[in-house]
C-alpha cells in the first residue's frame, strides 16, 4: 500500500457538515424517524391523490360501515358510484380513511409551527436573558411561574380565551413550551460567555449584537434541533388531546384527535374510529421522538451525554 | 446551612413563582378585548349579576388595585361563583378532589411499583435483550397518548373480556371493591408514561452507580447481588428517580384531565375540560391556580426528600 504513487492531487479534506450528514445517515434512529415522518409529510401534501373522497362529505345512508364494507357516494356529476371503505366510516357516513389522510396535515402543520415558533422566540429571550444581566432576573422569574403551570392546562386555559382555530390552537401550545427553550438557550449562553475566544472578541471590540450572531448563536444550532424534534413531537400530543377533548381544532377539521372524539360514543361496537387515526397518531410521535433520540447522539453528543 | 433554614428558604422562593403564576391568570381575563365581568358571569347572566361581579372585582379602579382585590380574596379560598354550575367555586372543587386523588395516587404507587424493578433489571442485565425491551417499551410509552392506551385498555378488559367497567366512578364511602374496580383502568392507563420514565431513569441512575468502588467493596465481600442491587446501589441511585417522580407531576396532571374525560370520573381533570367547554372563568381560573401550587409543593417536598435520601446532601 506503501508504494501507491498519487499523480493526482489529494482532494481537500472533506468539510464538517458532510461528516456531520454521514453520521446522520449511519445513525439507524434517525433513519427510522427520517423515513416515517417522510411517509406522514407526503401523505398529507399527496391526499387527494391517494384513493380518497371529501373527507366532510356527510353521507346518511353509510353511517358506522366497519372497515372493508361497500358503500355508495353521489359525485360531483350526480351519478352513484361504489367504494370500499378500508376504515370504515363514522357516524356521519365520513370515510374514515379519507380523515385520517387528510389528518396528516393538522398534526404536521401544528407540529412544525409550534416547533418553529417556540424555538425561535425561546431563542431571543434566552440571548437576552444570558448576555443582560439586568434583563435575566426577570425574564428567569416570569419563565419560572410560567414552567410552575402544567403545559396541558396551560394550553388549556389559552385556548378557553379566544375562538377555536387552528392559530389559536398553536399559539396555546406554543407558549408553555417556551419556557423551556429560554432555559437550555441561557445555560448555553453562559457556559459559551466564559470561552477564551468569546473573550477575546469582547476584548477586541466587537459589538454585542455581532458577538451573539457570530460566536454565541453557532452553539445553539445543534441543541435547537435537538430540542425543537422533542417540542415537535409533544406538540403533535397535545393538539391531539386539545382535539379529543372537544377544545381544540374546530370539529369540521379532520385530524386525529377529532376523528376520535367523534368516534367515542359508539367505541364499543365501531372501534375502527378509534384504532386508526389512534395508530397513525402514535406511529408520528413515536417516529418524531426517536429522529429526536437519534439527533441528539448524532449532532448534539454533549446533551446525549448529559441525559 | 440547616436544613430548616433550607426548607424555609426554599417555601420563600415559592412565593414569587406563584405570584407570577397569579398575575399571568389574572391578566389572561383582562387582557382579553372583551368585558371580565361579563365572561365571568357566563353567558346566561343578566345585566344585574354583571354589574355585581363588576362592583365585586372592583373593575372600576387600577388594575393593581384590582389585583390586590383578587389576590385577597383567592388566598382566603374565596374563587368566586361558577354561575354554569351554580355553585361556589370552593365547593364544586371540594366535591371533585377524591377521585383525583385517589386516581392520582394509585396511578404513582402502580407507575413506581412496575417501574422501579424494571429499570434495576434492565440495568442488572445491561445490553441484554431483556435490556433493549425494556428501553423499547419505555420509548414507545413516552409516544403513546394516554387515551390511545385508554381506549386499547377498555376494549381489551371492559368490552372484549368484560372483567372490569368500562368507564364511571364509585366513591371510596360506597365501598372499597367497587372504588378499586372503577380505578383499575384508569390508573394503568395513566400509569404508562410514568412507567416509562421512571424506569429509564432508575436504570440509567443505577448504573452510574453500579460502576462506584463501593459496589465492587460489596460484591467482593460476597454481598448477594440483590443484596448490591436494591440495598446499596438503588439507595444511592435514588434522588435522580426521586426527581423525575417531581417533575412528571406535571404530567400527571395532564394525564388526569385525559383520562378522566375518557372514563367519565368526575373529578377535578373533568371539571376543568367541562369549565373550558362551557368557558366557566371563575372555575378555570381556581383549577389553574390550585394545580400549579399543588405542582410547586410537590417538587419542594422532593427537595426535602433528597435529604433524607441521601445524608451527604448538605445545603
Amino acid at each position: 500500500m506503501a508504494d501507491v504513487i498519487l499523480d493526482t492531487p489529494i482532494a481537500p479534506a472533506p468539510v464538517k457538515p458532510n461528516a456531520a450528514l454521514r453520521g446522520l445517515l449511519r445513525n439507524p434512529a434517525v433513519l427510522f424517524g427520517g423515513a416515517v415522518i417522510t411517509i406522514v409529510l407526503l401523505m398529507g401534501l399527496l391526499a387527494p391523490w391517494l384513493g380518497t373522497i371529501d373527507p366532510a362529505a356527510i353521507n346518511p345512508i353509510a353511517r358506522n360501515k366497519v372497515p372493508g364494507a361497500e358503500f355508495s357516494i353521489r359525485t360531483d356529476t350526480g351519478e352513484r358510484i361504489k367504494m370500499i371503505a378500508a376504515f370504515g366510516t363514522d357516524g356521519l357516513g365520513r370515510d374514515v380513511y379519507s380523515r385520517v389522510i387528510y389528518g396528516a396535515r393538522v398534526s404536521l402543520l401544528v407540529g412544525v409551527s409550534v416547533a418553529v415558533i417556540s424555538v425561535a422566540v425561546g431563542l431571543f429571550i434566552g440571548l437576552l436573558a444570558g448576555f443582560f444581566r439586568i434583563l435575566d432576573a426577570v425574564i428567569m422569574r416570569v419563565m419560572d411561574g410560567l414552567m410552575a403551570i402544567p403545559a396541558i392546562l396551560l394550553a388549556i386555559a389559552m385556548v378557553s380565551l379566544f375562538r377555536s382555530s387552528v392559530w389559536t390552537v398553536i399559539i396555546a401550545i406554543t407558549v408553555p413550551q417556551i419556557p423551556g427553550v429560554v432555559r437550555l438557550v441561557r445555560s448555553i449562553v453562559l457556559s459559551v460567555r466564559e470561552e477564551p475566544y468569546v473573550e477575546a472578541a469582547i476584548t477586541l471590540g466587537t459589538s454585542t449584537p455581532k458577538l451573539l450572531w457570530r460566536h454565541v448563536l453557532p452553539n445553539t444550532i445543534a441543541p435547537m434541533i435537538v430540542q425543537g424534534t422533542f417540542i415537535c413531537a409533544s406538540a403533535i400530543l397535545v393538539e391531539a388531546i386539545l382535539s379529543f377533548l372537544g377544545i381544540g381544532v374546530p370539529p369540521e377539521i379532520p385530524t386525529w384527535g377529532n376523528i376520535m372524539a367523534e368516534g367515542r360514543q359508539v367505541f364499543s361496537l365501531y372501534p375502527h374510529n378509534i384504532i386508526y387515526p389512534g395508530i397513525c397518531l402514535a406511529l408520528t410521535i413515536l417516529a418524531v421522538n426517536v429522529l429526536g433520540d437519534g439527533l441528539r447522539d448524532t449532532i448534539d453528543p454533549k446533551m446525549a451525554k448529559r441525559v | 446551612m440547616s436544613m430548616y433554614g433550607y426548607l424555609f428558604r426554599r417555601l420563600l422562593g415559592t412565593i414569587p413563582v406563584m405570584l407570577v403564576v397569579a398575575v399571568f391568570i389574572f391578566l389572561m381575563l383582562r387582557l382579553t378585548p372583551s368585558d371580565p365581568a361579563a365572561i365571568l358571569a357566563g353567558d346566561a347572566a343578566n345585566s344585574e349579576q354583571i354589574a355585581q361581579i363588576r362592583q365585586q372585582l372592583g373593575l372600576d379602579q387600577p388594575m393593581l388595585q384590582q389585583f390586590l382585590i383578587w389576590s385577597g380574596r383567592v388566598l382566603t379560598g374565596d374563587f368566586g361563583e361558577s354561575f354554569f354550575f351554580k355553585k361556589t367555586v370552593a365547593s364544586l372543587i371540594g366535591e371533585r378532589i377524591e377521585p383525583t386523588l385517589s386516581l392520582a395516587t394509585l396511578t404513582m404507587a402502580l407507575a413506581v411499583l412496575i417501574a422501579v424493578p424494571l429499570g434495576v433489571l434492565a440495568a442488572h442485565k445491561h445490553g441484554s435483550w431483556i435490556d433493549r425491551t425494556v428501553m423499547g417499551f419505555s420509548v414507545l410509552g413516552f409516544s403513546m397518548p394516554s387515551f390511545v392506551v385508554a381506549y386499547l385498555l377498555i376494549y381489551l378488559f371492559a368490552v372484549w373480556l368484560g372483567w372490569l367497567p368500562v368507564q364511571g366512578y364509585q366513591r371510596i364511602a360506597e365501598g372499597v371493591g367497587g372504588w378499586l374496580r372503577g380505578l383499575i383502568l384508569p390508573s394503568l392507563t395513566l400509569s404508562v408514561i410514568f412507567v416509562a420514565l421512571i424506569a429509564r431513569m432508575t436504570r440509567t441512575s443505577l448504573l452510574e452507580v453500579l460502576s462506584e468502588d463501593y459496589i465492587r467493596t460489596a460484591r467482593a465481600k460476597g454481598q448477594s447481588e440483590r443484596k448490591v442491587l436494591f440495598r446499596h446501589a438503588l439507595r444511592n441511585a435514588a434522588v435522580p428517580i426521586v426527581t423525575v417522580i417531581g417533575l412528571g407531576v406535571a404530567l400527571l396532571i395532564g394525564g388526569v384531565i385525559v383520562t378522566e374525560s375518557v372514563f367519565t370520573i368526575p373529578g377535578l381533570g373533568r371539571l376543568t375540560v367541562d369549565a373550558v367547554l362551557a368557558r366557566d372563568y371563575p372555575t378555570i381560573q381556581a383549577v389553574v391556580l390550585l394545580f400549579s401550587f399543588v405542582y410547586v409543593m410537590i417538587n419542594l417536598a422532593v427537595d426535602m426528600i433528597y435529604t433524607v435520601l441521601d445524608p451527604r446532601i448538605r445545603y
